[in-house]
């Protein structure tokens, strides 16, 4: 056994289609980087430049977010499953009234 | 050079998009577009097709005048619906209250690519053109797509 990583639909042309991919982890951040190194395409839509999960990338693991467990540091075990959850997100041109970052907002 | 793409949708679709745009003026309005895509496979053909529209909740009360957000729960909900009526989730759309239906950069910094967003213009709390763009791989812009608006019984063919 290990950890599966769940594909969101907007990032399976990177993996060949694929809806998801199995990894050993300890971590959330171990299985991403598994991840990424395996697709590399991934990267970019999942990670700033500065190496920081993007804002609007939510990830889960068996269910729980991971913001409210240890972040990226949250454990993983065989058999959990990580998901990836898009956040979406714009709006127009205009400054919003009281604009703020609508994620992310445990990271240091 | 990015090929072009095309999104089909009913004018029936099409009309509930701009009146959930209608309604929630001076606000953004936003919901989730489902339907397939020859990109998914099942040997289909063709461009990718809205086939249904979901309303979903603005989650921005503090500035829903010019910003939308949905929450992962609804994303979760709206795929699962997806899934449940034998559809993909394909893309999203919103409103821009008195704005031109044109991405802003607040958008592109929150697109995913692949999806297929949907604006509309409202202007005076009337609905105006509509659009649809898909952000560029290396995310750099948006390609906008051609909207063919079809009647309902073409979508039978």
């Amino acid at each position: 056994m290990s950890v599966k990583v769940m594909i969101p639909t907007p990032l399976r042309p990177h993996t060949g289609g694929k809806a998801a991919a199995e990894f050993q982890a300890k971590t959330v951040a171990e299985a991403l980087a598994h991840l990424t190194a395996q697709y590399a395409d991934l990267k970019r839509h999942l990670f700033t430049e500065e190496g920081s999960l993007r804002s609007f990338v939510n990830v889960y693991v068996n269910g729980e977010d991971i913001r409210y467990l240890a972040q990226e540091n949250t454990p993983t075990k065989d058999g959990d499953t990580i998901k990836i959850i898009p956040s979406i997100a714009g709006g127009s041109a205009a400054r919003a009234t009281t604009e703020h970052s609508p994620g992310r907002a445990l990271r240091s | 050079m990015i090929e072009p793409t095309t999104v089909s949708i009913s004018s029936g679709l099409a009309e509930r998009i701009r009146t959930h745009g209608m309604e929630t003026y001076p606000h953004e309005c936003c919901g989730a577009l489902l339907g397939r895509d020859p990109d998914l496979g099942g040997g289909r053909k063709g461009p990718r097709e809205v086939l249904d529209c979901l309303p979903l909740v603005n989650q921005r009360e503090d500035s829903p005048n010019n910003r939308f957000s949905i929450a992962p729960l609804d994303v979760i909900e709206a795929d699962r619906v997806a899934q449940a009526r034998g559809m993909e989730l394909i893309g999203w759309y919103h409103s821009h209250p008195d704005h031109p239906a044109k991405p802003s950069e607040y958008d592109r910094n929150h697109a995913w690519p692949w999806f297929s967003y949907i604006i509309v213009s409202v202007r005076a709390g009337v609905p105006e053109e509509m659009t649809s763009w898909r952000l560029n791989d290396d995310r750099s812009e948006y390609a906008q797509e051609t909207v063919e608006i079809h009647s309902e019984t073409a979508a039978q063919s």
